[in-house]
């Protein structure tokens, strides 16, 4: 029993990198569809766009591999919070699949490029929103009945969810915002560096108000956050992310092109941190916990075998990847 | 009204409707990669521009259909779970790390090295840039591979057992990956892939060959597709052939659904060619029939008895209509193909395959054949197993999630738009790219390319050999 519960709590942080991963890399590609309408249309969108171009679906890959891996390794998490999350989870999809397409479609057809740049914003709004507001329906709990989802179809659509799904498009803005200004040059890398700054503000301040109503949704969460003696180990995350914020703000005003970025990054890894205290080791808040929700010993050891042989596999070529396309862009793809 | 609408019904069309449209472009990707890697791989062994030409050429069209088959995938590995939430829950430990398996090892590897091999050209050099191609066509297999697992696990389940829960577990890997019919499906499949990207470039060499015949490029990809389409149709039919008499041994009600035996033949059952099948009274009406072949084909012997659906319960049949014509169709445009394939071998024998027209416009009509053949195949075994999600063992009434009808409704709604308005457009614009005629330093998709000006000064407004362009 003792080795089961290893092996789930393995899986469980396979997984919630796998989610990370995705929130990252696919955030940043999401950004830059989001601040699309704040660029000129020409040589400005086309750079920003060339940008992502190559590493776009292998980022999608990680929400793939998030998914699967809960069908695979919580099957009856993956059974009771998707039909909760129908509406979002549905949205979502439809959102990537404009997104996806627009990347192809729009050097395909010139004539109606402005037509897909409206369906790649779009979509990554859709998208971000989306996972946003999943997110929060997750938080705020799910009903559930024996092995199923109990609840309604709206369920999930309250202030708080839409609070988290305005501030993950928000964040993930910032995001892009400083990818660009790490991979662009000249006017565009100075527009994008005047939006990283606003967005700055704007994410904290979406921080602050999902990390302060968080707590109160339920009495678990309180205690974990605000009650001796856990605050005392929790209060060091909101003291980072204060500490990264006044960072970014210092670098993006001081001119710094790579640190912008990693430092975001940094915000988004203090989040999914604090997300982190407020579940673990529940997988359905309040509900299921991981070894609840966890398969059979067997299902999770074949696959822990494949995974721990190609998952460093896949990050080495995608860091070669990211690697082949590393230094700055302009309308002409890389150099 | 809305709350009238049956949430069953509605998922089953919403999940039938979203993986027919997925297939399309895994069914012309897989074949595609392999084709991309032998064109490069002949290029570098020969050194000759004309690969090189046809590889930038297909690769543009290879990018499209591959961004549409990663968007339209990404919402089938979603809607187990939000549409099929019982059957996620109970199959999870069986098929779930299947899947998983699908992503790490096949998912990643396309899309990890796709970016080298789509814009990467001019940045890791020529070896290195074919080892991406090899890559992805390998990624496209091992999608297949594991995909095809769990599809044949659902038919022909094995090595497992159940738990308190009512989940089905693992007990032998070996025997639930490689499970009775997998072997025969995934050669089907994957052969059916090479078959259907094989009539694709056929029918574009033809169709070009029609304008030009002299077209260098359009006669080599014409001669390759039609060597595959000579070789593979008669192995595909010897493999379906294989496919259907494993599919007599584990689902006999599948195949008597696709002959259309509704009564038991003690002595030698008749082939059924055409006929309307009425599952309500359970009979062929305007049966057209060569008595005892069905027992020749499928026991190899005139007089050996055939059970038919008779035997069953009526709760345990599959709608025979939908199963009896989708394997007619299928197995008429097998016909088909190996009719191109025969032609072809005559044509090129007499020295005729670049100038004889009938012959080209025959390819030009089976173009997209290969599609339809996959669609009607996967609806002959996909209708064929109803009732049941897993065969025999989990119904399909009992697999849904606990959804309300509007909401299905509304998704279902909201996938038929979009699938439609969007995947539209990407045919639309792979049938540009395949309208204009391969020539000699072919441009590439690296972002600044010639492809944007291409818009500027389209190629087919100055080709002086337009107006002979064939009407169909």
């Amino acid at each position: 029993m003792v080795y089961s519960v290893d092996l789930t709590v393995i899986w469980a942080f396979v997984i919630a990198f796998a989610v990370f991963a995705y929130i990252v890399m696919d955030g940043f590609d999401l950004g830059i569809g989001i601040l699309f309408p704040a660029l000129r249309p020409g040589p400005e969108r086309d750079t920003a766009m060339n940008s992502v171009a190559p590493v776009w679906d292998g980022n999608e890959t990680w929400l793939v591999l998030g998914g699967g891996g809960l069908f695979a390794a919580f099957p009856l998490a993956y059974a009771v919070i998707l039909p909760a999350l129908y509406a979002p989870i549905i949205a979502m999809l439809l959102g990537l699949i404009f997104r996806g397409v627009a990347f192809e479609f729009r050097w395909r057809d010139p004539g109606h490029r402005a037509a897909w740049d409206v369906a790649f914003t779009g979509g990554s709004v859709v998208a971000a929103l989306a996972q946003g507001i999943a997110l929060g329906a997750l938080l705020q709990g799910i009903a559930v009945e024996g092995r199923a989802y109990a609840g309604g179809w709206w369920d999930w659509l309250t202030p708080f969810s839409l609070l988290v799904g305005v501030s993950l498009v928000v964040a993930y803005a910032l995001l892009g915002a400083t990818w660009l200004v790490m991979r662009t040059e000249g006017l565009l890398q100075l527009q994008a560096r005047r939006f990283a700054q606003r967005l700055t503000i704007a994410t904290v301040a979406a921080i602050a108000l999902v990390s302060a109503a968080t707590p109160f949704l339920q009495g678990r969460y309180f205690e974990r956050w605000l009650a001796m003696p856990n605050v005392l180990v929790s209060a060091q995350v909101p003291l980072l992310v204060a500490l990264a914020a006044v960072a970014l703000w210092r670098t993006l005003r001081g001119g710094g092109e790579r640190a912008p970025f990693l430092i975001a990054l940094g915000l988004f890894a203090l989040s999914f941190l604090g997300l982190g205290i407020s579940i673990f080791p529940d997988v359905v808040p309040g509900r299921i916990t991981i070894w609840q929700a966890a398969a059979p010993e067997a299902s999770q050891m074949f696959m822990l075998v494949g995974a721990s042989v190609l998952i460093p596999i896949i990050l080495i070529y995608t860091a070669y990847s990211y690697w082949v396309f590393r230094g700055k862009v302009d309308a002409h793809g890389y150099h | 009204m809305l709350d009238t609408l049956d949430p069953l019904i509605l998922a089953r069309i919403q999940f039938g409707f979203t993986v027919a449209f997925h297939i399309v472009f895994p069914a012309f990707s897989i074949g595609l990669a392999s084709f991309l890697a032998v064109l490069e791989g002949l290029f570098l062994a020969t050194g000759r521009q004309v690969f090189m030409d046809l590889f930038k050429y297909w690769l543009k069209i290879f990018a499209i259909a591959f961004a549409m088959g990663v968007v339209s995938g990404l919402v089938m590995s979603y809607q187990f779970g939000t549409n099929w939430s019982v059957f996620s829950d109970k199959t999870g430990p069986v098929l779930g790390p299947m899947m998983a398996y699908e992503v790490l090892s096949a998912f990643f590897l396309e899309a990890g090295f796709l970016g080298v091999m789509l814009f990467g050209m001019s940045k890791v050099g020529p070896r290195l840039h074919f080892a991406a191609t090899l890559m992805v066509a390998f990624g496209t297999f091992f999608s297949a591979f594991w995909i095809l697992s769990v599809n044949s696990w659902m038919q022909t389940p094995a090595g497992y057992g159940t738990n308190a829960e009512g989940q089905f577990v693992p007990l032998d890997w070996w025997a639930i990956v490689f499970n009775p019919s997998f072997p025969f499906r995934l050669v089907h499949m994957v052969l059916a892939a090479y078959l259907t990207t094989a009539l694709v470039v056929g029918a574009v060499g033809a169709w070009h060959l029609l304008r030009d015949r002299a077209n260098p490029a359009a006669r080599t990809m014409f001669s390759m597709a039609m060597w595959m389409a000579a070789l593979v149709a008669p192995v595909q039919i010897f493999a379906g052939d294989a496919h259907g008499l494993n599919t007599l041994e584990h689902q006999p009600a599948k195949v008597m659904a696709m002959e259309g035996h509704f009564q038991s033949h003690p002595d030698g059952a008749p082939l059924v060619l055409f006929g309307l099948p009425d599952q309500e009274a359970g009979t062929i009406r305007y049966a057209v029939e060569i008595p005892k072949l069905s027992s020749l084909v499928l026991k190899h012997s005139l007089d050996a008895p055939l059970a038919g659906l008779d035997s069953l319960p009526r709760k345990d049949w599959p709608p025979v209509p939908i199963v009896f014509w989708s394997f007619r169709i299928m197995v008429g445009l097998g016909m088909l193909m190996l009719l191109l394939g025969a032609i072809s071998l005559l044509a090129r024998w007499r020295g005729a395959l670049y100038r004889w027209r009938p012959l080209h416009r025959f390819a030009v009509a089976m173009g997209p054949a290969g599609f339809v053949a996959v669609l009607a195949g996967w609806i002959t075994t996909e209708v064929g197993r109803q009732p049941y999600t897993v065969y025999g063992l989990l119904r399909t009434a009992q697999s849904a999630s606990p959804l309300h009808g509007p909401a299905v409704a509304a998704s279902l709604t909201a996938f038929v738009v979009i699938y439609f308005s969007v995947f539209a457009m990407g045919v639309l614009y792979i049938l540009r790219l395949m309208a204009q005629p391969p020539h000699e330093g072919e441009s590439g998709i690296e972002p600044g390319a010639p492809i944007r000006t291409a818009g500027i000064t389209p190629a087919p407004s100055v080709d002086p050999d337009r107006h002979l362009q064939p009407a169909e």
